[in-house]
């Protein structure tokens, strides 16, 4: 390790950054017998960039040349850019060394594509190999498999990593083809594919053979840029709604669009990157995911992208109001869960406490109900308020949007919620 | 006013409980010997503190409540910064036996609540230092990291880094409470520096202390941090609140 390596690093970091997925969750595993490193299941940030995104894995490339020329991307063929390329142990090394200071969980391999989809595959295959086998590495592995893969070396690929990942990059087929000539969405179905049905081999395999190695123990994830291309957020969400039917398929990334490439004339000019509408897309995802929402119940036709000035559950809630006012007290978990500024957890304490005793506005506040908020929407164990009955959509939709402005000076530096 | 001063670990605030039944009074506080007593403290029992009288109590907790219930229990109890600390656990604890139904998901009683609430806190904080550990390996290929927490939660992560760094030899020391966990590659033992051959404001290891290569190291992770940024996105405000600036000075990449 020495000069050169310190210059590479910065270059290859540099040019994978724009990759969002840094999540290292979904895995839990003991160290085994005296070696080094486990993996924590909770997803752990060792640190946070300036921009406010989680460090977890050591994401690098493991070179930035690469024959295809997507116009939306930073390394593509024809820009010009200090390009690089790591030796297997120097990454193995610097893996290594950063996981032993606590500054990393583990390691997230992507690479630019050398000579073909597979000769980079089996690089990137040396550096999980030699991590896990020589070094007997129990840290975080995400592997990016390049588009394209052939269906063996996917499935070694899996056996080392907890983590694969193929981007969708672009959310429709036509679209990528314009941007991304080299590419197609057969070239990144298949490997996702390989990755499901190798996974569900698995299930089979470890009924039979307890011991019977892991494939992929954290599943698959995947990325769309958001706002490269002129897809509505119904079909982003469409889109993802479809990809989450697979099991195994556990994040869909979400990335506005940082203009790179500012001369390209197939790309939008945008002064800043889409990040409220970004913001809005992972609400809608965690919508999905945990509060039971439908895709087409968040958008649709009438309404084909989301509204950038309130989040989707209360832009849900406000096109809906023969849903409200719900009663605290009786209402179904179903129905809590979609009451504005009521969380997961909320709603969870919500039943629990209300068999003591009937619930009020003093203990919902307690329980840490955001009452601005749900005021609108609930009737509990008191004179029913002004809800959205008497006051009318959109009152409460001036009401809570003014609220939010005051203490919101640039409405472009949103939460951004990355964790699982 | 009757006070019950107990030595603040978890065993002695189970040893309150349990004299507090054996002797029929239930005292106003409960405090830590080191808290100041009031003025008017006509009242004082000494709790000394016994394993035997402890475990009964346990025991009869766990019989009362959840696993995760008493898991939170015991990991509360390491809220040293809280006022009052003392006299709220055993309120919580007296509460438990004496109501008939489990009073653990009652959140519209004040204590249950506010020890729920607690719980997050300490547990947040165990996870920080978890998160933000930072080690500088030294020239005997031990890796040091000081720590500054607001709660005494480094008995709690002991297990993580144990089960994680299992070969490699790593002290990690408090350095507000002036005491660290040394793992020799077979235990995990307390240990407590006379001289610390530190920095107390950096936390930072003397150079002729350091491993080799350590200086490397620090340099490549701080051009990889710096590198990760997308200057497009910079977001001051999300940034201290991630990562809130009392754990700055131990970050490597913030030095
Ligand atoms: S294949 Fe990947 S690295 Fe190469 S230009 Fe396209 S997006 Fe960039």
């Amino acid at each position: 390790m020495n000069e050169s390596a310190l210059k590479k690093l910065k270059t290859l970091a540099e040019s994978a950054k724009y990759d969002v997925s840094c999540a290292s969750s979904g895995t839990t595993r003991n160290n085994k017998n005296k070696t080094l490193g486990s993996a924590a299941g909770w997803g752990i940030c060792h640190s946070f960039t300036e921009d406010g995104r989680c460090v977890s894995l050591f994401k690098i490339m493991l070179t930035n040349n690469c024959m295809y020329d997507c116009a939306y991307c930073v390394n593509r063929r024809s820009n010009d850019i200090p390009r690089a390329t790591f030796e297997a142990e120097e990454l193995v090394s610097l893996t290594i060394e950063f996981y032993r200071r606590n500054y990393i969980e583990g390691l997230f391999l992507s690479s630019g594509v050398i000579k073909n989809p597979d000769y980079t595959m089996e690089r990137m295959l040396a550096v999980v190999k030699s991590l896990r086998t020589e070094h007997r590495f129990n840290g975080y592995i995400h592997m990016k498999s390049i588009p394209g893969a052939s269906r063996e070396l996917v499935r070694q690929a899996g056996l080392y990593a907890d983590r694969l990942s193929v981007n969708i990059e672009i959310p429709s087929e036509q679209n990528l083809k314009l941007i991304a000539p080299e590419k197609d969405y057969q070239s990144v179905y298949k490997p996702m594919s390989y990755i499901h049905q190798g996974l569900l081999e698995n299930q089979e395999e470890r009924q039979k053979f307890r011991h019977a190695p892991r494939f992929v123990p954290a599943g698959q994830s995947t990325q769309m840029i958001i706002g490269a291309t002129p897809e509505t957020d119904r079909q982003i969400l469409g889109l993802s709604s479809l990809l989450y039917r697979q099991p195994s398929m556990k994040r869909v990334y979400y990335s506005g669009y940082v203009p790179v490439n500012k001369s390209d004339s197939r790309l939008p000019i945008l002064e800043i990157p889409p990040l409220v509408r970004e913001n809005r897309l992972y609400q809608a995802d965690w919508l999905m995911r945990f509060y039971h929402f439908k895709a087409n119940e968040i958008t649709d036709e009438k309404f084909p992208n989301l509204d950038l000035s309130v989040d989707p559950k209360l832009g849900w809630a406000l096109r809906h109001p023969e849903y409200f006012p719900v009663d605290i007290n009786k209402a179904d978990y179903e129905m809590i869960l979609r009451v504005p500024g009521i969380g997961v957890k909320s709603a969870q304490m919500i039943i629990a406490s209300r068999r003591y005793s009937k619930l009020g506005h003093w203990e919902l506040k307690k329980i840490g109900v955001v009452m601005k908020r749900a005021q609108y929407f609930i009737t509990c164990n008191e004179l029913t308020h002004y809800t959205i009955q008497e006051a009318r959509p959109e009152y409460v939709r001036k009401m809570l949007t003014d609220k939010s402005k005051k203490n919101q000076k640039d409405p472009n530096q949103l939460l951004l919620n990355f964790s699982e | 006013m009757t006070f019950f001063v107990y030595d603040g670990t978890f065993e002695g605030l189970l040893c309150a409980v349990f004299e507090s039944y054996s002797r029929k009074i239930v005292p106003d506080y409960v405090i830590f010997e080191k808290e100041q007593l009031s003025l008017f403290s006509d009242d004082v029992v000494s709790i000394v503190s016994n394993a035997e009288q402890a475990t009964r109590v346990w025991k009869g907790l766990q019989k009362k409540l959840s696993a995760s219930a008493c898991s939170m229990l015991a990991v509360t109890s390491m809220a040293s910064d809280y006022p009052d600390l003392g006299s709220l656990l055993f309120r919580y604890v007296r509460k438990t036996f004496d109501t008939q139904k489990s009073i653990e998901t009652n959140f519209g009683d004040s204590d249950v609540l506010v020890v729920s609430k607690l719980y997050k806190k300490v547990s947040r904080e165990s996870n920080r230092v978890i998160q933000f550990v930072r080690f500088q390996k030294t020239v005997d290929n031990i890796f040091f990291a000081p720590i500054d927490p607001i709660h005494n939660v480094l008995p709690l992560v002991v297990k993580h880094f144990t089960n994680r760094f299992a070969d490699q030899k790593w002290v990690i020391y408090d350095m507000r409470r002036h005491y660290g966990y040394y793992f020799d590659l077979k235990t995990t033992q307390e240990i407590i520096f006379e001289n610390l051959q530190a920095d107390l404001e950096s936390g930072k290891l003397s150079e002729n202390v350091l491993a080799h290569d350590e200086k490397l190291f620090q340099q490549l992770w701080k051009t990889y941090f710096k590198s990760m940024t997308i200057k497009e996105r910079i977001n001051p405000k999300l940034h201290r609140q991630n990562l809130p600036k009392r754990f700055w000075k131990y970050l490597t990449e913030k030095q």
